[in-house]
């Protein structure tokens, strides 16, 4: 008895706890490093947006790495960030895949792009022959075949435009020597430009080159694209510049926030995209809510109709078990999509069916002449085996699903399995503790055999 | 005894060959067609802002143009188009979407672009087979693990996984004939159904079992027939009122949820019936057809137990 009551103000503690969380005005945590809005997340498919999966290109003879992969994600990040996208989440799945979720974008062809192009920058020496802009060219960077020097090659013919585009070229430096990257609108010819500021070792390159090489070319180049070939007229010591190429004020900002955040290790093609649009979505969370909301009420109703008083004690025990889930949702926080709404509503039914084996097994022992205690403690260890083996098998269900949705990005299987299996686990509580505790509390007090209808027995 | 329930165990399965058996002949003619989540295609849905909708034969002479061949139109309740075709790249698609705003003089928004390229829609079938193959193979063994101090426990691994079968097929059954007929496919959530259903099968059969289980240590000197039977009756309140209760939910989730989740619910009322099913009139019966090696007679006499 007295256990109970302990048990039974813990419950309390807990559910208060629960309303906190989920009460409307959204309460804040913060913690330390711990902060929480506990805001519900709705996921693309409830607040429109866009799902891509990109893969690493494959190059013979390259292996692509986890750090690589890695590398790329937190640069993609960054770029997210750097365009104003915000709450993108972004994942590496498999080997070589990444899957990004930007929830209710509206430029997404313009986002992808600027998003899966590497953004390697190389400044490379061009020697007195430019070539013209858009050109794409070989260079030397990360390449075996040694590059032609133009100081070398200065003394045979004029080259024709056909062996320039076949030659190899000597990459100076590439973009990773650049610290600041911003964009300006030129005062005179009101050209934008991106200008950049290099780090210590690349002023030094710089310097070094553009005093040595007065009247000859350096063209910046983007993904082994020339994008604008200028002539040195004087050494440049301090280390700053600008690019100027045929840029809008969009292809021009792409530019700084990809030389910003670095290049990507490897090339990425999009394999797969979605885009859904946000009315699809209010419509479903909308009718699944109200539907949410129905079915619990529902079965609420059909186990105070069938178990009478126990079947309130169930009644009260699902309120807890649904209070808690929801809080747990938004503290974790978790992404509610459709499949997720779905996957919730049927733990429900999990839960619903822990207590239905136990107030069976609980009459089975009130009829065999058990005490009213004895029943319940009897009726429960004795369900407990059923619950717990059932429900690990949906656990074992859940984790096959979960995997084989982070296998790719299939976020409506990966959402599904995450609160079915969330369920399961608060049920397995509900059941175990919750569940028990009120069944004590309600009926140590009343006496079965006086009066068996209550218990629709 | 107050019923006997497993006497006409041959019933039972006969009743379930009836409903596999021509899901099997559908599936075997038409097979299921795979929506663009398996298979590689594009998937565009458009509203237009004037509410007309055009007429499906322009719309695909637009798409023939840009030279995506072999693209279906559909119409739905929401006054939108989606069209199916090969896959697109993002190009494609604006220069599909301003060909249309053209030709129909009208403002369009896109609700849902989807486009999976012909790598990864292979990878997901397979994949999928896989997870399936998974799940079983992890339910069989918990269950192996949980029944280990009764006799014959792989059993009731084996004869679980088998009722499970027979849900996926029944479901797979169902879902042949409803894309024959109303144009379903086999899309994720058809596949996040069918994992319900499997772990729904499975954790109802687990309930029966596990009375089996408490009973075969009770009763030892009854004959198992009579302990499986009585099981089953002991756990018949529980496994009508708790299929009772989901399929209610089920049943509101059909009526009031959205339209994006209606095949789902669908085929999940489905399967968590043919569940309950099985779990009674399948899984019972197959440990005591096993535990007394029926099939030995099977062919000797042509009436056997039934």
């Amino acid at each position: 008895m007295r256990r109970n009551s302990v048990n039974l103000i813990l419950i309390l503690i807990l559910l208060a706890l629960s309303i906190w969380v989920n009460v409307p005005g959204h309460p804040q945590i913060n913690l330390g490093g711990f902060q929480r809005t506990m805001d519900l997340v709705l996921g693309l498919d409830l607040q429109g947006g866009m799902q891509v999966i990109l893969q690493a290109k494959d190059t013979p003879g390259k292996t692509i790495t986890i750090d690589q992969m890695n590398n790329a994600k937190s640069i993609l990040e960054s770029r997210s960030n750097g365009l104003g996208v915000s709450e993108v989440s972004l994942q590496t799945v498999g080997a070589n895949r990444i899957v990004g979720e930007f929830p209710g974008l509206t430029k997404t062809d313009e986002v992808l792009n600027t998003l899966k192009e590497t953004g390697q920058l190389e400044f490379v020496d061009m020697g007195s022959t430019p070539l013209p802009e858009g050109t794409v060219i070989i260079t030397d960077l990360n390449s075996t075949t040694p590059a032609v020097l133009p100081t070398q090659a200065a003394g045979a013919a004029a080259p024709t435009t056909a062996d320039l585009k076949a030659r190899v070229w000597h990459t100076l430096m590439t973009g990773d020597q650049i610290s600041v990257a911003t964009v300006t609108t030129q005062a005179n010819t009101s050209n934008i430009v991106v200008n950049f500021e290099l780090k210590d070792a690349g002023t030094k390159i710089f310097k070094d080159y553009t005093t040595n090489n007065i009247g000859k070319y350096l063209a910046i180049v983007l993904d082994k694209t020339i994008i604008s070939a200028p002539v040195i007229n004087s050494p440049i010591p301090e280390g700053k510049g600008y690019i100027e190429g045929k840029f809008t004020q969009e292809t021009a900002n792409n530019l700084a926030v990809q030389l910003r955040y670095g290049s990507l290790p490897v090339a990425f093609d999009v394999i797969q995209s979605q885009v859904v649009g946000p009315t699809l979505g209010q419509d479903s969370i909308h009718k699944s809510i109200i539907a949410g909301l129905i079915g619990l009420f529902v079965i609420m109703l059909f186990m105070v109709i069938y178990y009478r008083l126990p079947g309130i004690v169930a009644a009260l025990g699902l309120a807890t078990y649904a209070l808690i889930s929801l809080a747990l949702f938004r503290l974790i926080p978790v992404t509610l999509t459709m499949s997720g709404i779905a996957g919730f509503v049927l733990s429900i039914g999990m839960a619903v069916d822990a207590n239905i084996l136990i107030f069976e097994r609980m009459k089975e022992e009130l009829r065999a002449g058990r005490t009213q205690a004895n029943a319940i403690d009897l009726g429960w260890r004795r369900a407990w085996n059923s619950i717990r083996d059932s429900n690990i098998s949906t656990l074992i269900t859940c984790v096959i699903l979960f995997w084989f949705g982070s296998q790719f990005g299939a976020t409506i299987v990966k959402g599904f399995a995450f609160t079915l299996a969330l369920g399961v686990v608060v049920s397995l509580f509900t059941a175990v503790f919750v569940s028990r505790t009120f069944l004590h509390t309600v009926l140590d007090r009343i006496k079965f055999s006086e009066h068996p209808t209550w218990f629709g027995a | 005894m107050k019923f006997n329930l497993i006497g006409k165990r041959y019933l039972y399965f006969l009743i379930s060959l009836l409903i596999i058996i021509p899901g099997l002949i559908g599936f075997g003619m038409w097979g299921l067609p795979l929506s663009i989540d398996f298979n590689s295609g594009s998937l565009l849905e458009i509203k237009f802002q004037s509410g007309n909708l055009p007429q499906p034969a322009d719309v695909i002479a637009i798409y023939d143009q840009a030279g995506l061949k072999d693209s279906r139109v559909q119409t739905t309740a929401d006054n939108t188009i989606v069209v199916r075709s090969r896959d697109m790249t993002n190009d494609t698609k604006n220069q599909i979407i301003s060909a249309m705003e053209k030709q129909f003089n009208d403002k369009t928004t896109i609700l849902r672009f989807d486009t999976v390229g012909p790598a990864i829609g292979k990878e997901v079938t397979t994949n999928a087979a896989i997870a399936v193959g998974l799940a079983a193979l992890g339910i069989l063994l918990y269950i192996w693990f949980a029944f280990r101090n009764i006799p014959n426990a792989y059993r009731y691994g084996i004869a679980a996984i088998i009722a499970m079968m027979h849900d996926v097929l029944v479901v797979i059954g169902v879902q042949t004939y409803l894309s024959h007929f109303f144009g379903w496919e086999f899309d994720t959530l058809f596949l996040t159904a069918l994992l319900t259903v499997i772990g729904f099968s499975v954790h109802d059969t687990i309930v029966v079992f596990d009375r089996v289980r408490e009973n075969s240590s009770v009763y030892r000197r009854l004959p198992f027939e009579q302990i499986v039977n009585h099981s089953i009756v002991q756990t018949l309140d529980r496994s009508i009122n708790t299929t009772l209760t989901v399929l209610l939910t089920l049943f509101t989730l059909a009526l009031f949820g959205g339209v994006t989740i209606r095949h789902f619910v669908i085929i999940l009322l489905v399967g968590i019936f043919s569940g309950a099913y099985s779990s009674i009139f399948n899984a019972a019966p197959i440990l005591v057809v096993w535990e007394n090696r029926e099939w030995t007679t099977w062919f000797n006499r042509n009436k056997t137990a039934a």
